[in-house]
């Protein structure tokens, strides 16, 4: 009897869970066909991602073999200058823009999810957005080689060179190609940042992310405020190509100085921003293959964070010889040796835990152990170079190449390859085999070092970079020669891993469920995947849950934990507090759509269309970019559910819908803005250098803006932002004709602010390509209207929202986020009338 | 390898680390071959830090090898996490500390003014540089692509460009310093040997950057001050019927729009100052050496020495007159 009684229950229960399976797997489906491009989930997406940028890297290595050929022997003339020139632009470009940073963000689109245990990141439509940019761009940005416009300014692309000396395109292409690019990796950063901070399983406290999380909120923090100095000198760069905005032009007041702050202000980062996620790959690789935790968890992330922040002080070592004073000199010297000390901590914490474990050899810990020999050496070589006499020397030399390449080809390059093999079966349930793994490692050992090493001594010896020839009775040609040969085997070795990676694995077995042995949540999957993830959402009680919970996988896959069921058929995961991981929201996920490559392409086509100066064809595709995405906005976000709440499982009840702090919505435009502002502040940044490089800056008062315009654009701007705030709280009170009234108000104070802020320097006769200070005026007021137009078009958004029914007093998350957004206008509003009509009263 | 970096008072390590590379390290352009007050400290700095570099890095990796390849097994997580504190925390700071201070002790003495030596004002240019020297008698005198300095005296430079950033680097006798439009930079340097060197444009400046290099000679004081007072005179007359033809056909195709010949009627600021242009060891910023068929090849088709040179190409000129300029040009010693 009770015999039977089990075996009963126990065919419902399997009953009830292929149910369970049935529906959870309907939503989660990948399209098929054509259709399988609108795809948007977090594993597609990745995917593409990461092939796409792999494919750059191949290219940009292609490059890399052409310009070793030219300087195989002295005054060789397989390329000409131009080509050349042509050629080590993009190597270093691509290298930076389409591989070193896309790479970290597109294996982690693929990994992260499932490392926290989730079904999707908080925003799927976002990233495959920014993928679809990233693809267009850079493919824009690479095919301009084939038509020989390609730029040639170097990857640093200096001022007066590129803004007065070069006629054609290349510039352009690489400004614009690369700033959409960029707007690609800064959504990608909102998207992580969000990711990691709402969207951990229930019980992954702070103290227990898995450590490639903390590198990518580090990172991803760091793009944040990174990206947008860049962005910003794009502008005033652009400005000065196409519209003789004198910012770089020390004829008319500006200075090319500036550029290289701002473009090193980002630029160092930038190493970070490609070393830290490589470093975060590493401390994942190395305790499986010890098999133990970490050893000095917090030193590793206290570490990572100091890295981080370090890097935003030590910009100016790439200016040591522009004639900075000695005290300048000094203090980026010291700075620059002190973000060694959080590095090697890193290290120590890796070894320390290979120590401590028992060592298990395989492909990806060959490959990781190779990343240390190199990277170590071009660390205590960059402590060199960091020294600024030394830098006198070494600096601008191969010296300088060799040091790079050993850090990034050791920091990046090699885990990245450890990655590949390490991550391989959680992404096609297949294994790469050994024996290519080692032929590709060694091959890629032996000629990196053959490259490189010499590369040192070449640049001793005098030989400068960037130059596509050298004469042959200076002693360099030997090294050179060393040199490519060492480069065609380390191509051999990258060919090896590319034939292993493309082979075709039909018949080869899948591999067996956590082939590593490893402890994290990103190998609880099946083999292969299953659209959806994970079975359930486990609850974690531990850095490892693999390791320190028992039964998990079985529990998981039975369904025993949160959201193992999809009863309305719609894509659902969790979100949890920032800080303790506590449920909050059960999120519905946006699923297939072909929108967001629209959405690309129009944008895409305005950066492109600017590019070759048909600003009506760049106009109206930006136009449809704008209709697009609010199209998406309409009909994909902030959707009212059918009811307020539903069973996740494990007997918690989650809301479907959250609006302001806890929603994750919020947090994205939050975040956003900390960049935009960071974006601002470069531009304030340009004003004030001016202004301590010049003895008269603003040079003549009376041609300022004057104090009465930007004043009363001022008080109307307040004004827009009061009524934003006071409609936010009327519709919350569920008073739509006084939220329709006071936002409408609202709008309309925000179109006479705009007005009243653009009379200043025009009424006042403020030509921009006079002087650098009218074009600084003009561009802090430029920057602030286009914003305050995206503020007016999201006015009458929430307006138009709240009349179709698509928001209401409840439903208010459109409102609470356009508040965000308005607090920042106001800063941004009276910050620039501050500055443009105050400044010049105390200056 | 210079001989001085052999003698007894060289480290052993030095000589150690220098043995795969014996002959690796002289050159023309050698930093590591110094010849002036300022690279030599350099290089001595170079010598330490690569020798710490080494020792570090053996010690780091040793350790990597030891616990995954030689001895694999769990080793005392104590004695781990001392690693971490000792190998992260405690000893790089001290390490580090010690090199700024020493690396940074030498800044005083590297941009020391030269207060009242010579100062030599030069200014980069697509793609040679414009050298001018005071004489004497308070005027200056302009040359190009040459820069010759008195050995055993501080000499300063101020360094400006007029169009896109190039730089200053004779990595012989010192460090560079980056010319930048609008700003005038300052380097100051010491040649402490006699000898003929070689100076290069470090900072990418165009299609041409390559090709902006510069010959250095150091000269014992006393054949300096002639050898300036010789560049100040004004240029010698065309010797022989070809360079007599050859300075009338300079003059009549309108060289001296752009070049300048003291002298004669040729007063052109754009191009370089070619009134002893014979005399200098190279022409065309170190592209070419200063003989008449040279003179030929440059004047008949400059771009394909020097991609995207300002200077047009005089090949519709009949060759003769090509020839019978570029022999008087040869002869402006």
């Amino acid at each position: 009897m009770n015999d039977r009684t089990y075996s009963h229950d126990e065919r419902d229960d399997r009953a009830r869970r292929e149910a369970q399976e049935r529906r959870l797997s309907a939503p989660w489906q990948t399209p098929r066909g054509w259709r399988y491009w609108s795809a948007v989930n977090n594993s597609e997406v990745g995917l593409w991602y990461t092939a796409t940028s792999f494919i750059f890297f191949l290219f940009a290595g292609v490059l890399a073999l052409l310009m070793r050929t030219q300087l195989a022997i002295p005054e060789n003339d397989f390329l000409s200058a131009t080509t050349y020139n042509q050629v080590f632009t993009l190597h270093g470009s691509v290298m930076m823009f389409l591989f070193g940073v896309p790479i970290f963000e597109a294996f982690s689109i693929m990994i992260l999810p499932q490392m926290l245990g989730a079904r999707d990141l908080p925003f799927p439509r976002l990233s495959a957005y920014g993928y679809w940019s990233f693809l267009i761009g850079g493919i824009f940005v690479c095919g301009s080689i084939f038509f020989g416009v390609a730029p040639e300014g170097g990857w640093f692309m200096y001022p007066p060179l590129t803004t007065a000396y070069q006629e054609g395109l290349g510039a352009d292409i690489w400004l614009l190609g690369l700033s959409f690019i960029e707007v690609a990796s800064l959504a990608a950063a909102v998207e992580l940042i969000v990711g990691v901070l709402k969207t951990r399983p229930p019980g992954m406290r702070i103290n227990l992310l898995p450590l490639y999380a903390w590198y990518i909120l580090v990172v991803a923090v760091m793009i944040l405020f990174a990206f947008p100095p860049l962005i910003a000198g794009d502008l005033l760069f652009e400005m000065e190509r196409a519209f003789d905005w004198p910012f770089f032009d020390p004829s008319r007041g500006g200075d090319p100085l500036l550029w290289q702050h701002l473009f090193w202000i980002f630029g160092h980062p930038e190493v970070y921003i490609i070393f830290l996620p490589a470093i975060a790959l590493v401390a994942m690789i190395v305790p499986t293959f010890a098999r133990r935790p970490i050893v000095g968890y917090s030193w590793v992330v206290l570490a990572a964070v100091g890295t981080g922040f370090i890097s935003f002080g030590l910009w100016a070592h790439h200016m040591y010889t522009t004639g900075l004073p000695n005290i300048s000199l000094a203090f980026f010297s010291a700075a620059s040796q002190a973000v060694a000390i959080p590095t090697g901590v890193q290290i120590f914490c890796f070894l320390a835990t290979v120590m401590a474990g028992r060592f298990v050899r395989s492909v990806p810990m060959l490959f990781v152990t190779g990343a240390l020999a190199i990277f170590v050496l071009g660390g205590l070589t960059g402590v060199m170079v960091a020294i600024a006499p030394f830098d006198f020397q070494a600096h601008d030399t191969y010296f300088v190449v060799a040091h790079l390449h050993y850090v990034l080809i050791g920091g990046v390059l090699f885990p990245v390859a450890a990655g590949l093999y390490y991550f391989y079966p959680m992404a096609t349930g297949k294994l790469l085999a050994e024996k290519p793994g080692y032929w590709a490692f060694w091959l890629m050992f032996i000629g990196f070092n053959v490259t490189f090493l010499p590369m040192h001594f070449t640049g001793l010896l005098g030989m400068p970079r960037r130059v596509f020839t050298y004469a042959a009775d200076i002693g360099f040609d030997g090294l050179n020669l060393v040199s490519t040969i060492g480069a065609f085997i380390l191509a051999a070795g990258v060919a090896v891993l590319v034939i292993e990676v493309l082979r075709p694995k039909g018949k080869q077995p899948y591999a067996k469920r956590n082939p590593w042995n490893a402890g994290t949540l990103e190998w609880l999957g099946e083999m292969p995947g299953k659209p959806w993830g994970v079975r359930s959402i486990p609850l974690v009680k531990g850095r490892y849950p693999l390791w320190d919970q028992p039964h998990l996988i079985r529990d998981v896959d039975a369904g025993r934990f949160y959201l193992p069921d999809a009863e309305e058929g719609k894509r659902e995961t969790l979100i949890t507090t920032t800080i303790d991981a506590d449920p909050i929201q059960c999120l519905r996920v946006p699923g297939p759509t072909f929108i967001t490559l629209w959405a690309a392409l129009f944008t895409g086509g305005a950066f492109i269309f600017a590019t070759y100066k048909w600003y009506l064809a760049a106009g109206t595709s930006a136009l449809l970019a704008l209709v697009t995405v609010l199209v998406w906005l309409w009909t994909g976000t902030a959707k009212i559910p059918e009811k307020r709440s539903k069973d996740v499982g494990l007997g918690v009840s989650l809301p479907l819908y959250a609006s302001g702090s806890t929603s994750v919505g919020w947090w994205a435009m939050f975040i956003t803005m900390i960049g935009d502002m960071s974006a601002y502040a470069s531009l304030l940044f340009g004003y004030f250098f001016f202004w301590t490089v010049h003895d008269d800056f603003p040079p003549d008062p009376a041609a300022g803006p004057g104090l009465f315009w930007p004043v009363v654009a001022a008080a109307l701007l307040l004004g827009a932002w009061v009524c934003t705030l006071l409609s936010r709280h009327w519709n919350r009170r569920d008073r739509p004709l006084a939220f329709t009234l006071g936002l409408g108000l609202g709008a309309v104070l925000n179109v006479a602010g705009i007005l009243a802020l653009l009379a200043g320097p025009h009424l006042n006769g403020l030509d921009p390509t006079r002087h650098v200070y009218p074009a600084t005026v003009w561009v802090l007021v430029l920057w602030t209207t286009i914003h305050l137009g995206v503020g007016l078009v999201m006015q009458c958004y929430c307006i138009a929202r709240r009349w179709a029914g698509r928001m209401t007093a409840e439903h208010d998350i459109d409102i609470r986020n356009v508040t965000l957004y308005w607090h920042f206008m106001a800063i941004t509003s009276g910050v620039t009338v501050l500055v443009i009509a105050g400044f010049p009263l105390l200056a | 390898m210079d001989a001085t970096y052999l003698s007894p008072r060289s480290w052993g390590w030095r000589a150690l680390i220098a043995l795969p590379l014996l002959g690796g390290c002289s050159g023309p352009q050698s930093t590591l071959q110094p010849a002036g007050v300022d690279a030599e400290q350099i290089a001595r700095l170079f010598w330490w830090m690569s020798g710490f570099a080494i020792l570090i890095w053996g010690v780091v990796i040793g350790c990597a090898v030891f616990v995954t390849y030689i001895k694999p097994r769990s080793h005392d997580s104590r004695v781990a996490r001392w690693l971490i504190l000792g190998g992260g925390v405690v000893v790089p700071p001290l390490v580090l500390g010690v090199l700024l201070a020493f690396g940074l002790s030498l800044l005083p003495s590297l941009s020391a003014p030269a207060e009242d030596g010579l100062q030599i004002s030069v200014s980069g240019e697509r793609w040679w540089r414009r050298v001018r020297y005071p004489t004497p008698s308070g005027g200056t005198v302009e040359l190009a692509n040459e820069v010759r300095l008195p050995v055993g005296e501080r000499v300063g430079f101020r360094l400006t460009s007029p169009d896109v950033i190039h730089s200053f680097w004779i990595p012989s006798l010192g460090g560079k310093v980056d010319m930048i439009p609008g700003r005038t930079t300052r380097l100051s340097l010491e040649p402490t040997e006699v000898g003929v060197f070689r100076g290069a444009c470090a900072e990418f400046c165009g299609t041409s950057h390559a090709l902006m290099n510069f010959r250095v000679v150091v000269m014992e004081p006393d054949a300096f001050d002639t050898w300036l007072e010789q560049q100040a005179s004004p240029a010698r007359p065309p010797q022989g019927e070809v360079a007599r033809r050859g300075q009338e056909a300079f003059l009549a195709n309108g060289c001296g729009a752009c070049h300048a010949i003291r002298g004669t009627s040729a007063d052109g600021v754009l191009g370089p100052d070619l009134t002893h242009v014979g005399s200098r060891l190279s022409l065309a910023a170190g592209t070419l050496p200063t003989d008449a068929e040279s003179f030929e090849r440059w004047i008949s088709h400059p771009d394909d020495i020097k991609p995207g040179v300002n200077m047009p190409a005089f090949d519709m000129l009949p060759a003769p007159q090509i020839h019978s300029i570029a022999t008087y040009l040869s002869q402006l010693e």
